[in-house]
């Protein structure tokens, strides 16, 4: 099968409520190591995107990319910290990478994925081992890319289970990006919340493409 | 978590109608996105200085809203910088063909929101630059960690630049002057206990009785080190260390002296811990020639303190001097 805009927007709707589901679980993980903030802060952001999509309803963008554009503008414009920029990178230039096409295939959703992780890194300057987002997105993205050739359940599948392995990485690294790299060696043994996000994101993602 | 509010998510909405109702005389505060600026902006002539961040820090930055300081400020959520739409919002409603010059304290989300926020004000044709403030000693290596962070040296950098660009000041000459005081701030925290994240309903972190954390930011993260709890004066004689030996500051230098509370600290103690700083800095023959001491730059009700040192010259005290009408600063007017 493939990715239409209705596709990608329940595919937001479910990752708003795993967000929604995960928020204290993702506060507490940001306590440790950060000022707390990470599970509210995407909670406000994808109940916005929710919000933005019933306001349109029952249209919705014709494309997927009008979608991922809908959904970086949301973000970017309503959850601030370092989130906001990073997370609405990613859907803008994964909305760019998505063109005009009204359905997205397999090569097409890896190409998209690429564009997300490059975005990222060209905003947060991260790069894999600084305990990051990044740290989930790039084994992601591999995966995705390996899995080219299936559909998009398996590729963002790939994709999830990847993230999942990425972020449980964190755990014994030294954060050198972000509030967390203040505490040096002291915020060893810690799951970063970005990774941790990104990886029920493309969960979510996967699940709802099923 | 016991706290005056009705609910997390309207926290920081229901104080700004409080600060606007307060102060009406120096500031108004303006909805969607919320932003905190001058009652007589958009200023004709003078470069608009403008800072925000995270909500939590009062009265940085809508406390310093007002003639001689701040033309506006952007709050963001409780420890969450501001979007990008709201810092541009502050700049198109404060900002004339002067121009206007972003403060942003070095936070990794305070720094993508303003930068991102710079570039759309840009490409609309407004002159806007920005400073980074980085004054906090207890970060050490940039290649290790997001570099060092932007606290107590915050509030004197507002306050300068304010005042140079009250006096009619261009664009070019505020942005030196703000880069030529970020050169010679430096500042160092501790905390005593945690705060509590209205939305976190939990405090930031956990310190026994006799534990204290060093070289702390302003966001309820841990220090760069626990150490046991000590005397004041052994407390401040490590603060001063650390940041005196920074710079480094000489013998001979003439400084402002600022000395915070995070929130929590009475001001019995604060004004204890100043006292003992200043007997240290004479020992070694800074001369303190201006000081602030009190509540400007905190965490939420942590309890702790940060110690801020700028080396001053003529001009810096000048501008320190002038003016301020703002609703935590106020004199010579």
């Amino acid at each position: 099968m493939a990715c239409t805009a209705e596709t990608l927007a329940a595919a937001l709707r479910a990752a708003a409520a795993v967000i929604a589901e995960h928020r204290t679980e993702l506060i507490d993980l940001d306590r440790a190591i950060g000022d707390a903030d990470h599970g509210e802060n995407l909670d406000r952001g994808f109940t916005a995107i929710v919000s933005a999509l019933d306001a349109m309803a029952p249209e919705t963008p014709e494309t997927p990319a009008a979608v991922a554009k809908l959904a970086a503008t949301t973000l970017i414009s309503k959850v601030g910290g370092a989130a906001g920029p990073l997370y609405g990178t990613a859907f803008l230039r994964a909305s760019v990478k998505l063109g005009d096409a009204t359905e997205v295939d397999g090569p097409l959703l890896v190409e998209a994925l690429r564009a997300a992780l490059e975005g990222v890194q060209a905003r947060g300057k991260a790069v894999g081992g600084d305990a990051t987002m990044v740290d989930a997105l790039i084994p992601a993205v591999s995966a995705a890319e390996e899995a080219s050739g299936e559909d998009i359940v398996a590729i963002l599948t790939a994709a999830a289970n990847a993230a999942d392995k990425g972020a449980e990485s964190t755990v014994d690294l030294v954060p050198r990006k972000g509030r967390a790299s203040y505490l040096g060696e002291r915020a060893k043994g810690h799951l970063d919340p970005g990774a941790r996000s990104t990886a029920l994101l493309l969960r979510a993602f996967a699940e709802a493409a099923k | 978590m016991k706290k005056i509010i009705n609910d997390p998510k309207t926290v920081v909405a229901e104080s700004l109608r409080g600060l606007a109702l307060a102060h009406a005389d120096v500031l108004r505060v303006e909805d969607d996105p919320a932003i905190v600026v001058r009652v007589d902006a958009p200023l004709a002539g003078k470069v608009a200085v403008i800072s925000g961040g995270g909500s939590g820090h009062e009265p940085l930055h809508g406390g310093f809203v007002g003639q001689g300081m701040l033309a506006a400020a952007v709050p963001g959520a409780v420890f969450t910088s501001p979007t990008p739409d709201a810092v541009e919002a502050a700049v198109k409603a404060t900002t004339g063909d002067a121009g206007a010059l972003l403060i942003v304290k070095n936070y990794t989300g305070d720094v993508l929101n303003f930068e991102t926020a710079a570039e759309l004000a840009a490409a609309e044709g407004l002159d806007v630059r920005s400073v980074v403030i980085d004054d906090d000693v207890a970060v050490k290596d940039a290649t290790y960690t997001a570099g060092r962070r932007g606290v107590g040296g915050t509030v004197l950098l507002e306050k300068l630049t304010g005042a140079a660009a009250e006096r009619g000041d261009a664009l070019d000459a505020v942005e030196a002057l703000a880069r030529k005081v970020i050169g010679q701030v430096r500042s160092i925290g501790v905390a005593l206990t945690a705060p509590t994240v209205p939305h976190a309903g939990e405090p930031s972190f956990a310190l026994a009785d006799d534990e204290i954390e060093f070289g702390i930011g302003i966001h309820g993260e841990p220090g760069i080190e626990k150490t046991p709890a000590v005397s004041a004066d052994e407390l401040v004689a490590r603060m001063v260390e650390a940041v005196v030996s920074d710079l480094p500051f000489a013998d001979g230098d003439k400084v402002l002296l600022f000395t915070n509370s995070m929130g929590g600290t009475p001001l019995v103690e604060l004004y204890l811990a100043h006292g003992i700083a200043e007997r240290l800095l004479a020992e070694r023959g800074i001369v303190v020639e201006r000081r602030l001491v009190g509540p400007y730059i905190t965490s939420l009700e942590m309890q702790g303190m940060s110690l801020t040192l700028l080396k001053l010259d003529d001009e810096l005290t000048e501008l320190w001097d002038a003016p301020v009408n703002t609703p935590a600063l106020r004199w010579g007017v």
